[in-house]
């Protein structure tokens, strides 16, 4: 182990894989519900709940933009390191290449977001 | 052996420098009763059926972590593993999984020593004291903080059994972080910040995907698998804190 102690930077991934995994686990059933079940079918919310102006007014609202920016941002940021960190067991060779598309699609996905989340709010 | 014989066919991987190119499997019908563990198995062959094969023990009673080998692919200790469970199918052992074999049963353990050895696996004192001043006192409570990770005994099932270590071996692994903690949060102990930068290197504690498999193998119930994820909490602080406090932020 010719002791290679250059820190890692993995605790920034780390940690933003880790607040993904939680968000995605407490919330993420839940508005698959909301979103992709319940409001469609108009079981509990009227099908109106999700209708264009009312998302666009959620959006302009500073709460609303950081739930939708925190929300895609994140998940894709678990989303992303795990499936870096499971690319061996389907076999694919883990190098620079899969990294740069799986932790550059969240990165993009999070700029990407605040650019057209931020100026909605001004 | 009073009772009537049974015997019990014992596949072993065997590697002997001198004639096999590469390891190769031999069978040996073994006589046996059911209070014989693996291990004495494995004695049985040697003394009665061929002296040649080797392998490691001392104990044969889970303590001094020597005859650790892959029984039926399983990371076990052989002396904890029992030829009863295994008939009458029979059964197979290989060299411990992920190192390079020395000889037989017999595997080259310098890497793990040697990870052993940087962690420097002892207490450094945070203020050294004279003989006048006695003893390093501890509560009882401060003890428990530790004491499971304490019971390692180096017997490196859990480096067998992580599928990271088996990629990259360069990976601190399991068994090491967990004394590495042992250490870290003895109130005793003032090395933390220097121990610290094994958990922080490129190939210390996050190169671990949480797979787990290491606590499940381990004879002592150490528990690795969580003194790598408590240390990747403790590697996360320390990056960040870093910044906001002076070097050394080992506590
Ligand atoms: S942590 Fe458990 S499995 Fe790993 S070396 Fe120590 S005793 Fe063996
Ligand atoms: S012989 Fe000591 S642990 Fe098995």
């Amino acid at each position: 182990m010719s002791a290679n102690l250059k820190r890692s930077n993995q605790p920034i991934f780390w940690l933003l894989f880790g607040a993904g995994g939680m968000l995605s686990a407490l919330l993420g059933p839940m508005l698959v519900f909301i979103t992709g079940i319940a409001i469609p079918l108009g079981l509990i919310f009227s099908p109106e709940t999700m209708s264009y102006s009312h998302m666009h007014a959620f959006a302009h609202h500073w709460i609303g933009a950081g739930f939708i920016w925190v929300i895609v941002s994140l998940f894709l940021w678990h989303a992303g390191h795990r499936i870096f960190h499971s690319l061996h067991d389907v076999g694919i060779h883990a190098g620079t290449l899969a990294r740069i598309i799986c932790y550059g699609i969240p990165l993009l996905a999070t700029v990407l977001a605040a650019r057209s989340l931020i100026p909605s709010l001004i | 052996m009073s009772e009537i014989e049974k015997i019990i066919p014992i596949e072993v991987l065997r590697y002997r420098p001198e004639q096999d190119t590469e390891p190769v499997l031999q069978t040996f019908q073994v006589p046996f009763t059911d209070d014989m563990s693996v291990l004495q198995g494995l004695q049985y062959i040697k003394d009665y059926l061929d002296g040649s094969l080797s392998f490691r023990w001392s104990c044969r009673m889970a303590i001094c972590g020597s005859c650790g080998m892959m029984v039926n692919g399983i990371p076990s200790l052989s002396c904890k593993t029992f030829l009863r469970d295994y008939y009458p199918v029979g059964l197979r052992i290989e060299a411990l999984a992920h190192f390079p074999i020395e000889r037989d049963l017999v595997i080259v353990m310098d890497d793990f020593i040697e990870k052993l050895e940087s962690i420097k696996p002892y207490i450094i004192p945070k203020k050294p004291r004279t003989l006048i001043e006695g003893e390093y006192l501890q509560t009882p409570t401060e003890r428990d903080a530790y004491e499971q990770f304490s019971s390692c005994i180096n017997c490196m099932l859990c480096y067998a059994a992580c599928p990271q270590y088996g990629l990259n071996s360069k990976f601190i692994g399991p068994g090491i972080m967990a004394l590495l903690h042992r250490y870290n949060i003895d109130s005793r102990d003032g090395g933390k910040a220097q121990r610290m930068e094994m958990v922080n290197a490129e190939d210390g504690v996050f190169d671990c995907t949480a797979v787990g498999y290491c606590s499940k193998v381990c004879p002592k119930h150490v528990d690795p698998g969580n003194a790598v994820n408590l240390n990747k909490m403790e590697s996360a602080k320390d990056y960040f804190l870093r910044f906001v406090m002076p070097k050394g932020t080992g506590k």
